[in-house]
């Protein structure tokens, strides 16, 4: 079991991300995170979806999520080279006293300040999980008023893998699929 | 009315006119509020209209007029209860991929979310038992919605669609478009599999000296029962069936082994234990065929060939997985097969059938007793095997699976997957409605008879001409049979008193007979078989009989239970 990182590009339409979600759960899978967002091409929204299975069960999440009409394209990007991003907003309590030194250790995570209030501060912080982690335990002792994570957002480097899918999603006709392997 | 002129239709008119366009000739359903306008509309289009008396039985009569030809069945209800009433029908047609459309009526589009009279959010509740489904709000959606959801039915993989319709939607009018055909980016129905993969398979069936073809639903679905009968005889493989697969490929081949799995024979399960290749035709390794999966045919390699590539490497890993078509992946196979002579292995299969291969259960005596393997042959024997029969769920579903001989694609129609007891009373009506000129036999237990027993009325209302075995033993015969085997025999409620069915059914005016010898199951299979109309027979059969051999939940498929040799001898066949 380890962590498979999924992109997803979904038709941007009413309850799909039901759908998919519904899915992941009802095939017996646990979901770890999960981000939607608009992607480049207007009407598609792009999923990032963290699961922990094997690698057998990355395949069947691959191909169940592929028997949904309004998903377009699967990508599991778990062993590909890829960036990955996740966004905290920590609201820290703050005294006179201790603001200063929140905005050193800030600095030092490259997070920034974006609140200034008289009892607290909003801390912004991006990159990999593990340094977010990582802010979020250095701020604990301050006292962690309130926590907003994005979880993973992952894109994969360089220039775009074209295995199934044109990249505008249009001129792929219902009966001109690839063929894929799918022995062992 | 007063623009004559216009072309403008009701979102309810629409709904008729695509569905005359798709071919739809009848509809099984029930009204109410928010469909009325749809069944307002429909007097004005040449479509019958089977009013049924739960709305579950709407959406099984759908999947039996699919089952009994491939085409979609359609099923129409009200919002709320009745919506909800079709998720069991839809669930029964999602695990065993009948294309069926089912529609329902909604509330107006601005009421819902706000808890309205009937409102359900019917759309949320069958996510997961439709291949798709559809909310639709506005007029203009209704054609483009219908043409879609048909397509999605029935390509690929089939499997149910269900449409949500507004009421507003229903009523509201716009111009009707008849669209092109859909083009929908994200579904991609046909694979073909991959050339070297075909290679691959070649080789593997070229080399085997034990193999076994395991033959699925999908040749039914893919229409490829001529291509795997060639395909068969050309490598002299040997064919176990699964449940669903009865029929696809005829009983009386000679290369036929019979049913595996749970209730298969002996030799059947043995065979596929030893075998060194499973070819496994439009199936899907339910665990109700493997047993325990971890002892499951460990010395075969797996050829996998199905349209669903979320079925490969699902409950079995498997050496080639050919994503596609099964008539079309085995026509590409074909020429590449050359003859093969397996006749060591077929002599060592044939030989472990033993006595029970010559072994005919009509010869063997009852004892005064009335067994339901006995009552199924004789209806075989009376039908000639012709007949389209319909089974509900548990053990007279198996001895129908055992003894009946099928011969012919799609004469046995049965909740394979979802197992809905209350499914075969409507079935058969949908499967009589689609070929009004087979003869329908009902295989029903004296438990399932009873949760869609209502649909009498719908029989007697359409003169629907059918046939009903009910299989009575006075208990829920397969829970039973567990509680016998792996309970003590502590009969937690599985004793069933039912009504006199005999009475009942002549309360709704069709006629019924009473069976309790063997001497009386011929005669009054005969008698049915010449009364025009529908007449059920109440075979008042021996209580506490069980179906061998059985290969308990979980367990090797290699350990049976076996018929027990003393039933063997008094006739007890069953």
């Amino acid at each position: 079991m380890n962590l498979h990182t999924f992109v997803v590009h979904v038709e941007n339409k009413p309850g799909v991300l039901t759908r998919v979600s519904g899915l992941i759960r009802r095939r017996g899978f646990n979901i770890e995170s999960l981000t939607v967002g608009h992607a480049e091409t207007e009407g598609v929204s792009r999923m990032t979806i963290v699961v922990s299975t094997d690698d057998f069960g990355a395949r069947r999440v691959e191909s169940n999520l592929y028997k949904l009409i309004d998903v377009l394209r699967v990508d599991d990007i778990t062993n590909r080279p890829a960036v990955t991003r996740d966004l905290a907003l920590v609201k820290v309590a703050a005294t006179r006293e201790t603001r200063v030194e929140i905005m050193q250790l800030a600095e030092a995570y490259r997070a920034r300040i974006v609140d200034v209030a008289p009892g607290s501060l909003i801390v912004e912080v991006t990159g990999a999980e593990e340094k977010v982690d990582s802010m979020v335990e250095v701020l604990q002792p301050y006292g962690v008023l309130e926590l907003a994570r994005t979880g993973r957002v992952t894109m994969a480097r360089g220039a775009i893998q074209e295995p199934e899918m044109t990249r505008d999603f249009e001129d792929v006709e219902a009966t001109d699929d690839a063929a894929v392997s799918y022995s062992v | 009315m007063t623009q004559p002129a216009s072309t403008k239709k009701t979102g309810a008119q629409i709904l008729w006119e695509s569905l005359a366009r798709e071919g739809v000739t009848c509809v099984f359903g029930y009204p109410g509020g928010a469909i009325l306008p749809a069944y307002d509309a429909m007097l004005d289009y040449p479509i019958r209209h089977i009013l049924v008396r739960h709305e579950q039985g709407a959406t099984h009569m759908a999947d039996g007029y699919s089952r009994a030809t491939g085409q979609v069945g359609v099923a129409i209800a009200t919002s709320g209860p009745g919506a909800t009433n079709m998720v069991t029908g839809l669930a029964t047609a999602m695990l065993d991929s009948i294309p069926i459309v089912c529609i329902t009526g909604q509330v107006g589009s601005k009421l819902i979310g706000s808890d309205a009279f009937q409102e359900t959010d019917i759309t949320g509740i069958t996510l997961p038992v439709t291949k798709h489904n559809y909310l639709v709000t506005r007029a203009d959606e209704v054609a483009k919605t219908v043409r879609e959801a048909f397509y999605v039915a029935r390509s690929g993989r089939p499997g149910p669609v269900l449409i949500d319709i507004t009421k507003d939607a229903q009523q509201s009018s716009c111009e009707f478009v008849w669209p092109d055909p859909p083009k929908l980016r994200g579904y991609r129905p046909a694979h073909r599999p991959v050339a070297r993969e075909i290679q691959h398979a070649v080789d593997l069936i070229h080399s085997a000296k034990k193999p076994v073809i395991l033959a699925g639903h999908g040749i039914s679905i893919s229409g490829a029962g001529d291509v795997v009968r060639k395909f068969a005889e050309r490598t002299n493989i040997p064919v176990a069936t699964t449940l669903l697969g009865i029929g696809a490929f005829p009983a009386s081949h000679p290369l036929n082994l019979g049913m595996m799995g749970m209730h298969g024979e002996a030799w059947v399960n043995t065979a596929i234990q030893e075998a060194d290749l499973l070819l496994a035709f439009g199936m899907r390794f339910d665990d109700r065929v493997t047993g325990n999966l971890k002892t499951y045919a460990l010395n075969a390699k797996k050829i996998h060939i199905d349209i669903d590539p979320a079925e490969i490497n699902k409950n079995v890993r498997v050496d080639v997985g050919l994503v596609g078509d099964l008539k079309e992946t085995l026509e590409e196979l074909m020429p590449q097969i050359e003859n093969c002579d397996k006749s060591e292995w077929n002599a060592y299969v044939n030989g472990l059938k033993g006595d029970a291969a010559v072994r005919d259960i009509q010869n063997l005596p009852d004892n005064g007793h009335l067994y339901a393997a006995h009552v199924i042959n004789d209806i075989w024997r009376a039908t000639e095997g012709k007949a389209i029969v319909v089974t509900d769920v548990g053990q007279h579903q198996m001895w129908e699976a055992q003894y009946y001989k099928h011969d012919d694609d799609r004469s046995l129609i049965t909740s394979g997957g979802l197992g809905t007891m209350g499914f075969a009373l409507p079935a058969a009506i949908g499967a009589k409605v689609a070929r009004p000129d087979a003869e329908v036999w009902v295989v029903v237990g004296d438990g399932g008879f009873q949760m869609t027993m209502c649909e009498l009325a719908t029989i007697a209302q359409e003169n629907i001409d059918i046939n009903i075995a009910v299989i009575n033993n006075g208990f829920l015969g397969m829970v039973r049979q567990w509680q016998e085997f792996f309970y003590e025999r502590r009969y937690a409620a599985t004793p069933m008193t039912s009504p006199d069915f005999v009475k009942l059914t002549e309360a709704f005016g069709l006629t019924a007979h009473r069976v309790e010898t063997r001497a009386g199951v011929i005669p009054a299979v005969e008698a049915a078989r010449k009364h025009p109309g529908t007449v059920l027979i109440d075979f008042r059969v021996e209580q506490e009989d069980s179906v061998f051999p059985m290969v308990p939940a979980g367990n090797d498929l290699h350990n049976m239970i076996r018929r027990p040799s003393a039933i063997v001898e008094t006739g007890a066949d069953a």
